[in-house]
């Protein structure tokens, strides 16, 4: 049977379709659940056996990107979320999902509590871009993490674009970097498109991101936040170059990934 | 109750860089440093421990960011001596959805006692030593006027600024009655002026005999509402006009004549809709119909660019909605004054233009991006005559399953408002945009201004497309200029309604009725519901965030009838608001075309310094760093970029998109012509140059030339001047000639007028006549799409289409074009093309040199170098591998085509063997423009 994916619309989601296309290609059977409806119906969650939450602008990243959205997830799924992480289930965020799931702090997920919001809880960010606008580009990432779920064994690079203005990833200086690579937790790093290290050089770093990285998954691996959108690089004619017959960098075997695992569960 | 001021700052904030440069590029070279602070002002009664948690939970972040906060009056903090402080907020009743959020976030993070919010930023300057205290506080304050804040929608104080809420008012139904049946001529123009209504003396008067015929006088509401359905932006009167030419010869309507008569005459059988609806509507496949609508909104741009293009891109995205579409791809063409204008010219109560581009930038791009629609094509254009009245067309595609829209009210149907909520936004923005500007126009226009709110409409598309599938409406139309009075109004022309306007949700109290029913409150949708599935969807809003109001009944009386509350507001006969305007009579005369001299102008003795030089040009020179500031790939669909090539940074001439969703490889092509250049020699041919761009533009890429239709927008100056009218008249025509030519229909348009400033010196600054020409095509396999960019050395080139050289007033579009196009078409479905590129400003040269910075491949190239940059219509280069030479020539026998060259590995553009440039060169010129 297929696994059930659930595709949380937020006030303001708007790469929800382009994301249940590549789950649907992948395997899945992906719905899209608007948040207010899940909120009627909270228990629906266990049901499926992967979450996404994808790009968008929930609440039009008012007091800043995904800040709202986290507090939502906080204040209305913060039991259910942690049950669903708990019992492994992949759980995806993508651009405004990401920012969601970091400054909800589920993301980088120590041993914490979802609900848990002191200061020195939140000990990661994505803050505006270096350049201090939004960009949209496409870009070359790295899956490097062989911990999380989603990026283990990908091998090739994927190809696909940004569209974000704050998704510079930034830690406090109390953050435990050390750990944090132990764990394999950097999922996918930016990489110029030969596939040499970004080394924070602009445009292949589009962003200014600490350590190139585009994604992170928290210790366990079940869940990943990325800036880029792989999901608009699922199909060859979506390849910025495929007039000139290139096809390399699909990301498709991202949510292949994902969704095998869940099946598997 | 306390107001609570919090102020938050990033450690490292990246916008203050870009705020430095902008200073500097207006002038300010005295300014060292910038540092912007965002302000956050809550009204409420909170403990410190509240104070406390609602700063860390909600107003920072944590890693980046630090607060602190007071409670006001707070004693002025002793400003550091050599910098200023200066504060700006928004001016009360000025939109301000992050203050909305604050107030629902505080009560979901369980803190009691928050009233209401509002936002503003804090500004540190710093200035060299050279500048003294006093000097320092001057400067800071016209930095404040030209970059920081806008009068408009902001107040500012250097220091500490203090937040203003709406006042509360006690709700007013106050409504005025007009005395207007014994006023003399004299005094009913007076009138109009006062009421800035924008109608002319047999308008006024046709209004006084209705009422005389009534036995009574309008209302207030009933004026206004009158005014706006006369308002040339609703009506189009100057299109509908009986023109008079000075041969003597008459016009009767310019759309009738030129517009919809060449769509009639063409009769394509893939037409769904044109010229009746919210938007053009074409076949797509066997599923699925597209819509395509192109707007302007250049006069709110010129006072308050962010704003103005903001709700330009919301208002076209309403218009797709209106027709029960589904947005897909956004159009954005934009035309200002040079970016490095000497501040000091500009004339009184106008932006610099640097300021109206970064602003309406910002404008587009905050809507398109969030509301999650790519924005795929769009130019930009620099000409002295947009200085004071920059244009702003912004376009929308949308797609729906076959004949799901409905348009057919019923007797007994509700009159249902979604979306937003309404206070004074906009009032008045339908006679405003009638108007030519003058000095004073951002002073009294100030209601006229709006502010965006994308996410509402967001909740709009997905409530209206759920809505649409589940048949709960039966006739859909979206709020714009006119507001209620003009979409109700409209929806209720055949049957009449009888509605409440204390029903109306209202951001804040205050509002008089008339204020009410003209209000251009964004994001609202007016719908026709049959009373049984009002609780369907309403059910589907609140999922959705959305409100829904019901006003009262669609009555099959023909009258519209307005209440508020139990007094009678609006009672008057349909077939007079809406027939009952007399047709304008209106004088044209054509003036000769004049001799376009550019290129004999330029002496050009360097054929490489004037290939660079055009290259970094303001209107040819790269456009990337605004296009990436759009998102242009969100839906998934964006096969054909803005940028293509190996480096992404080359120009494409079209975008291709595949619908998201549809069946199929079928795609979606847009393109556009226009070139305000030839606008000012000659109208007509002006028309026919636009028309051939935007086919070409779309046959390059792989659009079926006999499957485009286009949009037409008019941005001219003020109508009653007859050499104006005479333009605007030369324009259609060459319209409706060149549409038979192709045949290519037309399917929706828009015109601007008064686009003229008069300057406080006395003199009218007009803009040239623009003509935009917004094109959609079919291109039947996306996989077969083509991009400009050299592909692989040893490839020929050739040159596609009658390459005339001769001196010309405007170049002629030459017979084979339509033919040539078809050609291209079978050769690029055959995959004989690998690339084109179509010739347009600065000719065959600058051509190819974008395709070589396109691919990083060098070309060698044979033409007489008194050739190179002459621009010419219906031509194109194309790359064909030598593998394809024969079946390429045996398809173009009989039309105009020459080999002119090859693509070599040597990266450089080779031309006969006299010129020689590096594509490194080429690609620092055209990335480096001159003007920025």
């Amino acid at each position: 049977m297929k696994p059930k994916a659930l595709i949380l619309q937020a006030h303001g989601s708007n790469r929800d379709f382009d994301v249940i296309e590549a789950l649907t290609l992948a395997g899945a059977d992906a719905t899209g659940i608007p948040l207010n409806e899940l909120r009627i119906n909270k228990t629906l969650l266990s049901t499926f056996q992967l979450l996404v939450l994808p790009g968008g602008f929930s609440y039009a990243d008012a007091l800043g990107a995904g800040k709202l959205l986290a507090l939502d997830l906080a204040s209305y799924f913060a039991n259910e979320i942690s049950a669903f992480v708990k019992s492994g289930k992949p759980v995806l965020g993508i651009c405004n999902g990401f920012q969601a799931l970091v400054k909800s702090g589920i993301l980088p997920g120590e041993k914490k509590d979802v609900n848990a919001r002191r200061k020195d809880d939140i000990s990661v960010t994505l803050t505006f871009n270096e350049k201090g606008h939004f960009e949209c580009r496409w870009v070359t990432i790295k899956p490097v993490s062989q911990n999380c779920i989603w990026t283990k064994d990908l091998g090739k690079n994927i190809i696909c674009p940004i569209a974000h203005g704050e998704g510079n990833f930034q830690t406090a200086e109390f953050f435990p970097l050390s750990s944090f690579i132990a764990n394999d937790q950097i999922a996918l790093a930016y990489t110029h498109s030969n596939g040499s290290p970004a080394n924070g050089e602009y445009p292949a770093n589009p962003n200014g991101s600490t350590f190139d990285i585009a994604g992170i998954c928290n210790p366990q691996g079940n869940i990943l936040g990325l800036m880029p959108h792989p999901e608009n690089h699922i199909h060859t004619w979506q390849h910025p170059r495929h007039t000139r017959g290139e096809t390399s960098g699909s990301g498709l075997k991202l949510f292949e990934n994902g969704v095998k695992y869940a099946s598997n569960l | 109750m306390s107001i609570y001021k919090f102020l938050v700052f990033n450690i490292k904030d990246p916008r203050n860089a870009g705020l430095l440069t902008d200073a500097h590029a207006l002038g300010f070279h005295h300014l060292q440093s910038l540092a912007i602070h965002d302000l956050y002002f809550i009204e409420g009664q909170l403990s410190q421990d509240g104070l406390q948690q609602l700063a860390l939970k909600l107003l920072i972040d944590p890693v980046t960011q630090s607060a602190f906060w007071m409670e006001l009056p707070a004693p002025l903090t002793p400003p550091d001596p050599d910098s200023v402080i200066l504060e700006v907020a928004l001016r009360p009743g000025v939109s301000d959805p992050v203050a909305g959020q604050i107030v629902r976030a505080i009560h979901e993070i369980g803190i009691d006692g928050v009233r209401r919010a509002a936002t503003g930023q804090r500004y540190i300057l710093r200035f060299d030593s050279s500048v003294s205290s006093s000097e320092s506080i001057r400067i800071s304050a016209s930095i404040s006027a030209t970059l920081l804040a806008n009068n408009l929608i902001q107040h500012w104080t250097i220091g500490v600024i203090t937040p203003s809420f709406p006042e509360e008012l006690a709700s007013s139904g106050l409504v005025e009655t007009i005395s207007i049946r014994n006023l003399a001529a004299d005094e009913l123009l007076a009138l109009s002026k006062e009421r800035r209504a924008a109608l002319d003396l047999p308008e006024m008067q046709a209004i006084q005999n209705y009422f005389i015929k009534e036995q009574r006088d309008p209302t207030d509401v009933e004026f206004e509402a009158i005014a706006q359905t006369w308002s040339e932006h609703c009506f189009h009167k100057t299109f509908k006009a009986k023109v008079t030419l000075d041969d003597g010869q008459v016009i009767d309507s310019l759309i009738k004549t030129y517009l919809k008569s060449a769509t009639d005459k063409i009769n394509a059988p893939w037409v769904i809709s044109a010229f009746v609806d919210n938007a053009g509507i074409i076949a797509f496949d066997d599923e699925f119909e597209i819509s395509f609508k192109a707007e302007t909104h250049n006069h709110p741009s010129a006072v308050e660019p962010f704003g103005g293009a903001n709700t330009g891109v919301g208002g076209v995205i309403r218009d797709v909605l209106g027709v029960s579409a589904k947005p897909i791809a956004n159009t954005d063409v934009l035309c200002f004054g040079p970016q490095n204008l000497d501040p000091k010219s500009l004339p009184e109560g106008v932006l610099h233009p640097r300021r109206i581009q970064s602003g309406v930038v910002a404008g587009v791009q905050d809507y398109g991006n969030k509301i999650g629609i790519p924005t795929v094509n769009g130019a930009i254009l620099y000409d002295q005559g947009y200085t004071a009245n920059p244009l702003v067309f912004c376009g929308c595609v949308g797609i729906a399953p076959k004949g799901m829209h409905r348009k057919d009210p019923q007797a007994g149907d509700r009159v249902v408002i979604l979306g937003g909520r309404t206070g004074r936004d906009g009032l008045r923005g339908a006679t405003f945009s009638s108007m030519t500007m003058d000095a004073q126009t951002g002073e009294v226009s100030g209601a006229s201004v709006q502010i965006g709110d994308p996410i509402t409409e967001k909740g709009l598309i997905d409530v209206i497309v759920r809505a649409r599938d589940l048949r709960l409406y039966n006739d859909i139309t979206d709020c714009g200029a006119g507001g209620l009075s003009s979409a109700i109004g409209e929806m209720a022309s055949t049957l009449g309604c009888d509605i409440d306007l204390t029903r109306v949700y209202l951001k804040y109290p205050g509002l008089a009725p008339w204020e009410i029913w003209l209000s251009e409150a964004q994001e609202r949708m007016v719908l026709a519901v049959s009373p049984e599935k009002i609780s369907e969807l309403k059910k589907i809003c609140e999922t959705f965030n959305t409100e829904l109001t019901d006003l009262g009944e669609f009555t099959g009386k023909n009258r519209l009838v307005v209440r508020y509350s139990e007094t009678i507001v609006v009672n008057i006969d349909n077939e007079f608001l809406h027939d009952g305007i007399p047709q304008r009579q209106l004088k044209a005369v054509i003036e000769k075309p004049i001799l376009d001299t550019r290129t004999t102008e330029y002496q050009i003795s360097n054929t490489k310094e004037h290939l660079l030089s055009l290259l970094s040009s303001p209107n040819i020179s790269s456009k990337a760093s605004v296009i990436r500031i759009y998102d242009h790939e969100v839906q998934g669909g964006t096969v054909v970029k803005p940028l293509t090539g190996i480096e992404a940074d080359a120009p494409s001439d079209a975008a291709v998109i595949k619908p998201i969703g549809t069946k199929g490889m079928k795609g979606i092509v847009l393109s556009n012509g226009i070139n305000p250049e030839y606008g000012k020699r000659d109208a007509y041919k002006m028309a026919w140059s636009v028309m051939d761009e935007a086919i070409r533009n779309a046959a390059a890429v792989g659009a079926d030339p006999d499957r485009i239709a286009v949009l037409d927008n008019f941005c001219w100056g003020d109508p009653l001047r007859p050499e104006t009218m005479g333009s605007l008249v030369e324009a259609c025509r060459g319209c409706h000639d060149a549409a038979l030519f192709y045949g290519t229909p037309f399917i929706s348009g828009k015109d601007s007028l008064n686009n003229e400033y008069l300057g406080a010196d006395g003199l009218r600054h007009a803009i040239p006549p623009t003509l935009l020409i917004s094109a959609i095509g079919i291109i039947q396999d996306v996989r077969q799409a083509i991009t400009m960019d050299l592909k692989e050395a040893g490839n020929f080139i050739y040159l596609l289409g009658d390459f005339s050289t001769e001196e010309k007033f405007v170049s002629d579009v030459p017979a084979s074009a339509p033919r040539v196009y078809r050609t291209l078409h079978q050769a690029i479905t055959s995959r004989l093309i690998r690339s084109a590129h179509d010739l347009s400003e600065g000719g065959l040269a600058v051509t190819a040199a974008e395709m070589c910075i396109g691919g990083r491949l060098g070309m060698e190239i044979n033409i007489e170098s008194s050739s190179l940059f002459t621009e010419v219509n219906g031509c194109l280069l194309v790359e064909v591998a030598p593998a394809n030479v024969s079946a390429f020539e045996k398809q173009f026998t009989k039309l105009p085509f020459t080999k002119i060259g090859v693509v070599t590995q040597d990266p450089s553009l080779n031309i006969r063997e006299s010129v020689s440039i590096s594509v490194t060169d080429l690609v620092h010129a055209f990335n480096n423009p001159a003007h920025l």
